[in-house]
C-alpha cells in the first residue's frame, strides 16, 4: 500500500465538473494533524493553570485563537474541505458566519461583549 | 461511466453528489443549532443567583455549605483528547475504505488498511467519550448541580446534553457501519457512505473544541 497516497478515489464528475484535479492529504498529514491537535489542547490546559495568565488580558484571545487554530485545521484536514468543491466551503462557511455574526450581535446586546474585551 | 455506476452515484447537475450536498447543509444548519446553544449559555454566563457555578467557590447562605468550582478540568481535558483521537481514527477507517484490494505487503499496510479496526476504534472512542460525560454528569448532580438549580445548569446541561446525543447518535451509526464490514465488508464503492460518516463524526468533534473552550475553560 501506498502510504502516501491515502485518498485513491476521486470523484470524477467533481473533477470534470471543475476542471481540477483534486489534491488529498496523506498517511503523514493526518497523524502529524493529530500531534498538533494534541499539542494546542495541552498548551489551552497548560495556561488554565497559569493564575498570572489567566488574570491577564491576554488570556482569552489567546484561547480562541488556539480553539479557532484547532477547529480549522480539523475541518479543512479532516473534513478535506481544503480540498473538496467550493459549494461544499459555502454550505459549510454561510451558515457558520452567519451563526457567529448573531452570537456576536447577541454578545453586545446582553453586554458581555465591549469593543476590546470579552467577558 | 456505465449506467449502475451513474445510478449508485447520485449526480447532479453542479457534478456533485446529492448526498454529500445534504451532509454539507445538515452541517451547515448544525452549526446554526450549536451557536444558538452557545449563545444561550454565554448569554446567561455569570448570571446564576445561586451555585454551585462553574469556576467560583460558593457559600450556601442558607446552610453554609460550600459548593467547590464544579468544573472538573482534568477529566474533561481527557475526554477532549479520546474524541480528537476517535477523529484521527475515522480519518483512518475512510481511508482503509477507500484503500479496500490494494496489496498490502507489511505487518504496517495490514493495520493501517483494517477499515473494521479504525471503526471499531472510532466507535470504542466515541463511547468512552460518552462515558467521561456520564461520568461527569453524576457527579455534578451528586455535588448538587442539575438542569433546575440555576441557569448554569440549564444551558450547560442542555449543551452538553445535545452534544452528547449527537455523540450517541455517531455511535450507532459508526457501529451499523461496522456491522456492514463485517458481514460483507466495505470496499471502495462504499467509500461515500463512509465519507458522509466521517464529515458528522468530524463535525461533533470541532463543536467539542468549542465547547471546550469557550464553556470549560475560559472563566
Amino acid at each position: 500500500m501506498d502510504h502516501t497516497q491515502p485518498h485513491q478515489h476521486v470523484d470524477p464528475a467533481v473533477a470534470e465538473a471543475e476542471g481540477v484535479e483534486h489534491a488529498h492529504p496523506t498517511w503523514s498529514t493526518y497523524w502529524k494533524v493529530a500531534v498538533i491537535l494534541t499539542l494546542i489542547t495541552a498548551l489551552e490546559v497548560w495556561v488554565y493553570y497559569i493564575p498570572s495568565f489567566v488574570a491577564s488580558r491576554l488570556f482569552v484571545p489567546v484561547l480562541l485563537i488556539m480553539s479557532a487554530v484547532k477547529f480549522a485545521i480539523v475541518v479543512l484536514f479532516y473534513m478535506h474541505l481544503r480540498y473538496d468543491s467550493k459549494l461544499f466551503k459555502t454550505l459549510f462557511t454561510g451558515p457558520l458566519i452567519l451563526a457567529i455574526t448573531v452570537l456576536m450581535a447577541l454578545m453586545f446586546l446582553f453586554g458581555h461583549l465591549h469593543v476590546g474585551r470579552f467577558s | 461511466m456505465s449506467t449502475a455506476a451513474t445510478a449508485s452515484h447520485h449526480y447532479t447537475t453542479t457534478g456533485l453528489d446529492n448526498r454529500k450536498i445534504a451532509i454539507w447543509a445538515f452541517i451547515g444548519s448544525e452549526c446554526m443549532l450549536f451557536v444558538s446553544l452557545i449563545s444561550t449559555y454565554l448569554i446567561y454566563k455569570g448570571r446564576s443567583r445561586v451555585g454551585p457555578f462553574p469556576h467560583e467557590i460558593w457559600k450556601d447562605p442558607a446552610t453554609g455549605h460550600v459548593f467547590n468550582p464544579i468544573l472538573n478540568i482534568p477529566v474533561t481535558s481527557a475526554s477532549t483528547f479520546v474524541l480528537l483521537m476517535s477523529s484521527l481514527a475515522m480519518v483512518l477507517a475512510l481511508a482503509a475504505v477507500q484503500n479496500k484490494g490494494k496489496p498490502q505487503r507489511t505487518m504496517g499496510d495490514r493495520i493501517l488498511g483494517s477499515s473494521k479496526l479504525w471503526l471499531f476504534v472510532t466507535a470504542l472512542l466515541g463511547a468512552t467519550f460518552l462515558g467521561f460525560q456520564a461520568f461527569e454528569f453524576t457527579s455534578f448532580v451528586h455535588e448538587g448541580l442539575t438542569i433546575k438549580t440555576n441557569l448554569f445548569g440549564s444551558t450547560f446541561f442542555t449543551l452538553t446534553g445535545f452534544h452528547g446525543a449527537h455523540v450517541t447518535a455517531g455511535v450507532i451509526w459508526l457501529l451499523s457501519l461496522l456491522m456492514i464490514d463485517i458481514k460483507r465488508g466495505l470496499g471502495p464503492d462504499d467509500a461515500l457512505n463512509v465519507d458522509i460518516m466521517a464529515l458528522y463524526w468530524h463535525f461533533v468533534d470541532v463543536v467539542w473544541i468549542a465547547i471546550f473552550t469557550l464553556i470549560y475553560l475560559i472563566r
